[in-house]
């Protein structure tokens, strides 16, 4: 079995020490340190790069927190403004409301006053004209002319326990 | 190789280069020549992948990193943090053990990894340095290992030189480990390639067991590398953990 010439030991042995020395050399001081370099570069990277995304994910939300802010604000101003425009379209309303309520009720008053006064014009006009009628009932009756006075007394006593016409 | 030959000639080490130094014969045998071979191998390996470092990697550098964060995250299971200064030597023996393995299967390579000096010679280095390293870090405590916590007292004429042979007998597995499995399967794969010309027509069958055990000698190569690399590092959290 060539594996126990012990004469082939020693020089295997040697050659050993120097190739692995040289692989170790190699790796301790060019190949792990670059290869340890590159993959923290690419871990920072990776870290930077995720950092950037959450701040990218900050902002955009502090900007989505803001237009709703700016939202509920312009929503709060509209209502406002409606409440006051209702508020002073029905202040307006009420106020019109009664002006037209007085105006209306001087304008009935008015008529009313005008109706009483045509109702007394038309009570003296019959007054007069009852009379003028008595007068000359009683003239061809009597065949002479009643004293006007009499007359206008006795017409008045008739006219004013008439029955006087319903309304006023 | 010609007929007739021993399954374990290919394990025959030939001196190329006959190189003394005083008395010391360093000669440049195929042995050497294929751990020269390693090393450039690995060295071209890790020049192409880091040749142009990229954030986005391509194949070769991928592969590269493949092995580094493979081996980086073996070392942090079973050390931790406290392992990362041993990592590049941890590297070293991974890589090297698994390139060794590998460029062994290349038909009429030598494999260093099936000699029992090579491998003995590594487990020796691993083996002294974790017990350096012990002795550096904990001092007189660290024979306390050998003692485990919460035995009584009186099991520990019983308990104590199991432990200590259990533990000198890790140079021991740790190589016998390695240079078998290489040595078992190379000559397997000698022994029924020897058969296919053997049996003429009928050695289509032989032929294809071959086939199929250079696929599980490949596995076994990545295989050995790893367990290899593990048990390093799990020595290495007993000397720097103790228990």
């Amino acid at each position: 079995m060539p594996q126990l010439d012990v004469n082939t030991f020693l020089p295997q042995v040697v050659w050993l020490v120097i190739t692995f020395t040289a692989l170790f050399l190699l790796m301790w001081r060019v190949a792990v340190p670059r290869i340890a370099d590159l993959l923290e570069a690419r871990q920072r990277r990776i870290e930077d790069n995720l950092d950037k995304a959450q701040e990218s994910k900050k902002e955009a939300e502090e900007t989505l927190a803001a237009y709703e802010q700016a939202m509920n604000e312009a929503r709060a101003g509209a209502n406002t403004h409606i409440a006051e425009a209702t508020a002073r379209m029905s202040g307006e309303a009420a106020e019109r409301e009664a002006e037209l309520a007085l105006d209306l009720s001087a304008r009935i008053t008015a008529a009313e006053d005008e109706i009483a006064k045509a109702v007394n014009d038309a009570m003296d006009n019959i007054r007069v004209a009852t009379i003028e009628v008595t007068a000359a009932v009683l003239e061809r009756l009597t065949g002479e002319a009643p004293a006007e006075k009499s007359v206008a007394k006795a017409v008045a006593k008739a006219l004013d326990s008439a029955p006087k016409p319903e309304g006023r | 190789m010609a007929a007739g030959q021993s399954p374990l000639s290919q394990f025959e080490i030939k001196r190329w280069v006959p190189i003394e130094i005083g008395d010391v014969d360093v000669s440049l045998t195929n042995s050497a020549a294929f751990m020269v071979l390693t090393v450039v191998a690995i060295g071209v390996f890790l020049i192409l992948g880091m040749r142009r470092p990229a954030i986005v990697p391509g194949r070769w550098q991928s592969m590269v990193e493949l092995s580094y964060v493979f081996i980086a995250n073996l070392v942090k299971d079973t050390v931790g943090t406290e392992g990362r200064p041993y990592f590049p030597f941890i590297f070293t023996v991974f890589m090297f053990v698994l390139v060794g393995n590998l460029i062994g299967m290349v038909p009429y390579g030598f494999t260093f990894t099936s000699h029992i000096i090579v491998t003995f010679t590594m487990a020796m280095v691993v083996f002294l340095g974790v017990t350096v390293i012990a002795l550096i870090k904990h001092k007189i405590h660290f024979f306390t290992f050998f003692m485990p916590p919460g035995v009584p007292l009186i099991m520990a004429p019983l308990l104590v030189p199991i432990e200590i042979i259990s533990y000198l007998s890790r140079p021991m597995s740790l190589s016998v480990r390695l240079f078998a499995n290489m040595l078992a399967g190379h000559t397997l794969l000698k022994v029924f390639a020897g058969f296919v010309v053997a049996l003429g027509l009928f050695g289509v069958f032989p032929l294809a067991f071959v086939v199929v055990l250079t696929g599980l000698e490949i596995v076994i190569a990545f295989l050995q590398a790893f367990v290899f690399t593990i048990l390093t590092c799990l020595y290495l959290n007993d000397a720097l953990h103790l228990h």
